[in-house]
């Protein structure tokens, strides 16, 4: 360590991971809470999507619950409701680990994190009474984003503080992506919103602008910290250090050069010259160099560690986010290319893509980072392995049966689509059981999602008794002996 | 140390200045000097949203029609939209050079509607469809927007301000519970308007090809 970065630390001291964990503890697990509540009410709102799309009847004729408007409500819940806070905990958690400083100005970040959750509660409500701004993934109305955008700044700063008091003069990767994240987001949410609903472009340039945010914002936003994620824990849970420096270096720059490209392939076919649409493809065939580097890094360290996953949840978890991460990169940049495009451009096809990607790789990787910190933050365990293993279960297959049934069925819809002799009510009813399909697979998350909602309630609260050692995946929990033990010590007084 | 990490944020940063410049800057100079084009019957192609298309327009976007319904319609020989009958020709951007917000949509879980005026210009279409879609659509999974009408049993009156020629008689088989006929809302009303004057059929020359 060398002595500036020593001068450097405002608090001018040695900071334990201890007192790191400690200086987190209200803040990240407010973050986190609010991802769990949002993404419960995410997935509640995308079931009831989903059923209204087989079943019109269901829920039919109210107006503030027709699908125009739940539709919508599910996206911008799942992706500022549940990842934003979910990525800005992790984000602070992170970073504070990593430059071994404890939180700057914890009360302005919990305010943050409050305002936030306002932020996202009117702007659904908004939608569901009919004032959407009818840009998509930028639906809140105008009111609400600034609530949106306030905490952001708080983060930042804290982050940024974090960054240049830092006690090490070494960086790990984590913090580039953690870094890169915090100067993206806010750029990207104003000049979208200043192109869009302030009105400073109109026609097609807006649309371009639309989907340049559209795309990064899970790009430059969701994508990143789940690679800092993964990067963080991988090597943490099995004691390696990450295959190659050099390739993460690669792997950073050149997802930070080609991604915020990509956008425009969502417009591919439509009315706009064809270079839009041509950076677009060409920006989402790059993105095979850092996807491939990233997935050698991430792949490599773990290989000769893989039985580690039969014990770890945070591991699991973060493997599955890894590899659905490679999987679900290759198919999004094979899906840019326009003959790909022809078929499935406007089918289910590009909503299994994007279910694969949250759900497969962001969502995972945003548990595992709460299976292994919550344990470190509160200074309890988790109070049940089984529900662990029902909630990686159903994040699996529920994620596996949901991508298959939408990707084959976009196929198939895409090909007959582009039969014009087939009558278009036939292909309303030829996706009818994939819908169907799909509406078991939101079950199927949601209650994985209940699992985990349970083991976090429990965590959280305030216990006199605890588990002591670490809760494997193989683990016996008897959360209910806990709970008699403590009420016995409560009568002894 | 403090060198490498500013250099890490402003490389970072011009990363992102580079796409909104190429992605946000430049197709607006591109596409802002567009203008309507002269009909040789001295109006212009395309007119800016007024009245009740334009109130419509706004129940187009609150009612999120946009997340199954696109508005663009592809080149020949790139999918079929012309060949199912959705258009004439291919969109281009003059076509959208008063939409605010653009309503371009990517799904087509329903058909695209860039020129639906032109297909279906019926007001009596648009009114059941909307009512109720399995009346015109039979397995259709469109919702159903009855609360932008009034439903009457025969011998009600008529609500209040409504004149005689808004009533729309639903065909005998298809009645329910004894609604005979439908009376648009205001903002029912509009909608149909709206979506009866979507029409992208005027030939651009940009469009020839």
């Amino acid at each position: 360590m060398s002595e500036t970065a020593l001068e450097m630390n405002p608090q001018g001291e040695t900071v334990s991971r201890i007192e790191v964990d400690r200086s987190a503890e209200w803040v990240v697990t407010i973050y986190w809470a609010s991802a769990l509540f949002w993404l419960l009410i995410a997935t509640l709102a995308g079931l009831i999507s989903s059923v209204k799309l087989h079943s019109p009847d269901f829920l039919g004729g109210i107006e503030w619950l027709t699908f125009g408007r739940i539709r919508p409500v599910h996206w911008d819940t799942a992706i500022y409701g549940f990842g934003g806070t979910a990525a800005s905990g992790t984000l602070l958690w992170l970073q504070a680990r990593l430059c071994q400083t404890r939180i700057p100005f914890p009360a302005l970040l919990i305010a943050g994190g409050v305002i936030f959750n306002v932020g996202v509660l009117l702007g659904s409500i908004g939608v569901l009474m009919g004032q959407s701004t009818g840009v998509e993934t930028l639906e809140f109305p105008l009111y609400a984003m600034p609530l949106l955008v306030i905490p952001y700044v708080f983060i930042v700063i804290a982050n940024f503080r974090m960054y240049f008091t830092r006690r090490s003069s070494h960086t790990y990767v984590s913090q580039w992506y953690l870094m890169a994240v915090t100067i993206w987001f806010p750029i990207l949410v104003l000049a979208a919103e200043a192109c869009t609903n302030l009105g400073a472009v109109d026609g097609v340039a807006q649309a371009v602008a639309n989907w340049w945010y559209g795309h990064n914002v899970v790009g430059l936003f969701a994508t990143p910290t789940g690679i800092a994620a993964a990067y963080y824990l991988i090597p943490k849970v099995i004691g390696k250090p990450i295959h190659s420096y050099h390739l993460s270096l690669l792997g950073f720059w050149s997802n930070a050069i080609f991604y915020n490209w990509a956008g425009t392939h969502h417009l591919t076919g439509g009315p706009l010259p064809a270079w839009t649409i041509t950076v677009g493809v060409v920006g989402s065939m790059m993105m095979f160099i850092p996807v491939i580097t990233i997935g050698i890094n991430h792949h490599m360290t773990m290989l000769g560690s893989f039985h580690h996953l039969k014990t770890s949840p945070t591991l699991r978890f973060a493997v599955m986010g890894s590899m659905v991460y490679t999987l679900s990169s290759f198919q999004g940049s094979l899906e840019s290319l326009r003959s790909h495009q022809e078929i499935t451009h406007f089918t289910h096809y590009t909503i299994g893509h994007v279910h694969f990607g949250m759900y497969g790789f962001f969502a995972p990787l945003m548990f595992a980072m709460m299976y292994y910190a919550m344990p470190r933050l509160t200074g309890n365990e988790w109070s049940s392995a089984r529900l662990i293993r029902i909630h990686f279960w159903c994040t699996l297959l529920g994620t596996a049966l949901y991508a298959g049934a939408m990707c084959w069925a976009g196929i198939r819809q895409g090909q007959m689509m582009n039969d014009p002799a087939i009558p278009f009510l036939n292909i309303v009813a030829f996706t009818k059981p994939y819908l169907i399909l799909r509406t078991v697979a939101g079950l199927i998350l949601l209650s994985g999602t209940v699992a985990f909602l349970i083991n976090f309630i429990r965590i959280v609260q305030p216990h006199k008794l605890r588990f002591v050692t670490p809760t494997l995946l193989n683990t016996e929990r008897d959360y209910k002996m806990l709970l008699d033990k403590e009420k016995e010590l409560n009568n002894d007084r | 140390m403090i060198g490498r990490s500013i250099g890490l944020s402003v490389g970072v940063f011009l990363t992102i200045a580079a796409s909104v410049t190429g992605l946000v800057i430049i197709p607006n100079w591109q596409f802002r000097e567009l203008q309507p084009v002269k009909k040789a019957d001295g109006t212009q192609y395309p007119v800016p949203y007024f009245g009740e298309q334009l109130k419509g327009r706004g129940v187009y976007i609150d009612q999120g029609c946009i997340y199954c319904h696109s508005q663009q319609i592809r080149m020949k020989g790139y999918g079929a939209d012309i060949r199912r009958n959705w258009g004439t020709r291919r969109s281009v951007p003059r076509d959208y050079i008063f939409e605010k917000p653009h309503q371009l949509g990517t799904m087509r879980t329903g058909p695209d509607l860039a020129s639906i005026g032109s297909r279906q210009p019926s007001v009596v279409w648009h009114a059941l469809h909307l009512y109720n879609p399995q009346i015109t659509s039979p397995g259709s999974t469109m919702p159903r927007f009855n609360y932008l009408f009034t439903e009457m049993k025969s011998g009600d009156a008529l609500p209040a301000g409504a004149f005689p020629a808004d009533v729309i008689k639903i065909p005998e088989p298809l009645q329910t519970n004894g609604i005979t006929q439908l009376v648009p809302n205001d903002r029912g009303k509009a909608l149909i308007e709206y979506l009866r004057g979507l029409n992208k059929t005027f030939p651009l020359p940009e469009a020839a090809q």
